[in-house]
């Protein structure tokens, strides 16, 4: 007991020797803070959303004369999204050569072909028809165009046939007075869908991507920090000085990781910090577990940090092993992407990776509010694995200190 | 030899870095209170001597005693009694010269205004005192050696080792130092000196071991050595060339770590 209490305040002394260098390193601490800040704002610049979208340049062939073809454009011209920019910027060409043309020179990133028989079939009681041309070379925007434009037709055709059920009540009305009480709208869409949110509001790429990157930065600090740190103390021969003393092996290597927990804790509250000022994300879920899950995020990658760190000699070599570990991680794990997006045999190695576990963990309670029973499963397994590598790391980390 | 003053006992000490035999069956001994100069070409291997006798290096075979203590069966009672001045500086940039002390200081289990007694007074005795509360990373060479040897000498070990303590000073502060192991060696710390200036050596040791390749190749007071050869006012350098020959450690170009063995960790690695 005595023996573990001195290890421990051993361990602190280290932390603290740590902390009060990094703290002093200008340099550093202004990469520190910079680098969750850009994260954030790199992925959630990049990928688009629905919000992101605006001004796709389409274009629109419009060979027909008639009234509905004219709306349609107008709508799809006057599409706006909540901020008010216009979604599409529209350009108009003569037929659908034009328009694939156009796609081909990167022009437009889709079109609209309405040929010129479309009103005179909808006049004729046939039926009309619309060709989408998609950009295929850039499937993000091509998929999202083809859903607006299909929605727009949707509505369109469901107006169309609104009017010509209600024509078609008013004519059998007149023989059948019990028909002028049915509704054409039910006729046309007998179901109806309403969607229940478990939380208010629109889904928002933030609030799916900021649990998932606050998990990768604590993984990357006591991960390649922890490795880097030992590695860099052994080249300047501090390593040494720390060794001849009469600690513990486990207090130096326990100093190192307390001092990387609190810096990957602190950018992980940075990265929350943002996401909820700038990015409209909200915290769902207990802020107390959603704290415990972080500091199990730690554990879970301890070990790997310091069996690094125990084989990887230099620095250089250190981080070299680290990001050949983190870099798949990284896109595997669905920190970026759903999991469920990616191919089958993707989302087997994604489940062998324990930052996804934590990723989900954090998801689920950030975005979805759950509590520790939704997440235990996750919070077994990051344990388990964390105290594995520990029972690997530790021994092979006093092995390999003095050779 | 075996005397029952012996601090250090060292017996067919052996360490081999995978085919290489850096350390190859020394036996010497240190009486207490004395200064031990360890000399040798580059390479010979007194470094690697003395990682083993720190606890820092697991000697391949051999037996070595520090303070009565095994050096592999019990490293945390010999840790309680040594000090060290390595070829690297063991300071850390960013801390101030009396955070340095202090840190290293509690991680003995010294009491924390015991160690600010120590540390004045060793900063004051290499008289560093006035910059005590600088950033060790804003010193120069000679002023970081000077906070560094009071950051062995701050536990009071019985035995210090130093290796090349002069290493890249300017004449005053190497003076300084010399000066300053007189003192520790007339309050009867036994030190453990390697260098690679004859005079310094032959100035500052009761003993000298010469080794060379591995091995002791001569051990003897500076005075005996002196006489061994056969030279009118003999210099400790004239005994060292005889002795290790005038060609340099080319021959040794594959131990040197060459730059392949640097990128893959090379010297800087602790085995
Ligand atoms: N970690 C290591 N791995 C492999 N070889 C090593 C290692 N450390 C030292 N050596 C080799 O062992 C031999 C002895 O090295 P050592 O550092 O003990 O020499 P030295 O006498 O201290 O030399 P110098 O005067 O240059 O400091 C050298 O050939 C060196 O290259
Ligand atoms: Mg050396």
């Amino acid at each position: 007991m005595k023996k573990i209490f001195q290890i421990l305040t051993d361990s602190f002394r280290m932390a603290r020797k740590d902390l009060l260098e990094f703290f002093r390193d200008r340099m550093q601490l202004v990469f520190f803070i910079i680098m969750p800040i850009f994260m954030m704002i790199m992925t959630g610049f990049i990928f688009p959303t629905e919000n992101s979208l605006k001004n796709i340049p389409l274009g629109i062939a419009n060979q027909d004369t008639g009234q509905m073809s004219a709306t349609m454009t107008e709508v799809l011209t006057e599409m706006r999204t909540s901020n008010g920019d216009n979604i599409f910027s529209v350009k108009t060409f003569a037929d659908d050569g034009a328009l694939k043309d156009a796609i081909k020179a990167q022009k437009i990133n889709g079109g609209v072909f309405i040929s010129s028989d479309f009103s005179q079939a909808i006049q004729e009681n046939q039926q009309a028809s619309v060709t989408i041309i998609p950009d295929q070379s850039n499937p993000q925007i091509s998929q999202i165009l083809t859903q607006v434009l299909q929605q727009v037709i949707a509505r369109t055709s469901t107006s169309v046939a609104q009017t010509k059920v209600d024509e078609m009540i008013k004519l059998t009305a007149i023989a059948n007075p019990q028909l002028a009480q049915v509704n054409a709208a039910v006729i046309i869409q007998p179901i109806q869908s309403t969607i229940d949110n478990l939380i208010p509001g629109k889904p928002n790429y933030f609030q799916f991507v900021a649990p998932g990157i606050m998990a990768m930065i604590v993984m990357m600090s006591v991960m390649t920090g922890l490795a880097t740190s030992v590695s860099r103390e052994r080249e300047a021969g501090t390593l040494d000085g720390l060794l001849i003393a009469p600690v513990s092996r486990l207090s130096i290597i326990l100093g190192k990781a307390f001092s990387q927990t609190a810096r990957g804790m602190i950018q992980g509250m940075i990265v929350l910090l943002l996401a909820i000022v700038l990015f409209g994300v909200h915290v769902y879920g207990s802020w107390l577990i959603m704290i415990v899950l972080l500091f199990l995020g730690v554990f879970a990658f301890m070990g790997i940090g310091i069996l690094v760190s125990a084989l990887a000699s230099a620095q250089e070599s250190a981080m070299t092993i680290m990001m050949t570990f983190q870099f798949p991680m990284m896109f595997l794990s669905g920190v970026f992407f759903p999991i469920q997006q990616m191919p089958q045999v993707m989302q087997y190695v994604s489940k062998v990776i324990p930052l996804t576990y934590e990723a989900t963990a954090l998801r689920k309670v950030i975005v979805l509010g759950a509590g520790f029973s939704s997440v235990w499963i996750e919070v077994l397994i990051l344990f388990v694995f964390g105290a594995v590598m520990l029972a690997i790391a530790v021994p092979t980390f006093r092995r390999a200190v003095t050779r | 030899m075996n005397d029952s003053s012996d601090i250090i006992e060292v017996k067919n000490l052996t360490k081999k870095f995978k085919d290489l035999t850096a350390v190859d069956g020394i036996s010497f001994s240190v009486r207490e209170g004395e200064v031990f100069g360890f000399l040798g070409p580059n390479g010979a291997g007194k470094t690697t001597t003395i990682k083993m006798l720190c606890t820092l290096l697991r000697p391949t075979s051999g037996q070595a005693l520090v303070s009565g203590q095994d050096v592999v069966k019990s490293p945390s009672e010999v840790r309680k009694h040594i000090g060290l001045v390595a070829e690297k500086l063991i300071l850390y940039d960013r801390l101030t010269a009396m955070e340095n002390l202090k840190f290293f200081g509690s991680l003995y289990h010294i009491p924390k205004q015991e160690v600010v007694a120590r540390a004045t007074k060793w900063l004051k005795a290499l008289e560093m005192e006035k910059w005590q509360d600088k950033m060790a990373g804003t010193f120069s060479t000679g002023m970081k050696q000077r906070v560094n040897i009071a950051r062995a000498l701050l536990t009071e070990p019985e035995v210090i080792f130093l290796d090349e303590p002069t290493l890249g000073l300017d004449p005053q502060t190497s003076r300084s130092i010399r000066n300053f192991i007189d003192d520790l060696h007339a309050h009867g710390v036994t030190v453990i000196l390697t260098t690679h200036i004859m005079p310094e050596a032959d100035e500052l040791s009761d003993n000298i071991a010469i080794i060379d390749h591995g091995k002791i190749i001569a051990m003897d007071t500076p005075q005996n050595l002196k006489a061994s050869i056969k030279k009118d006012n003999a210099t400790l350098e004239d005994v060292f060339l005889r002795l290790t020959g005038r060609d340099m450690r080319e021959d040794s170009h594959e131990h040197i770590p060459s730059a392949r063995a640097h990128m893959f960790g090379g010297k800087s690695r602790v085995r």
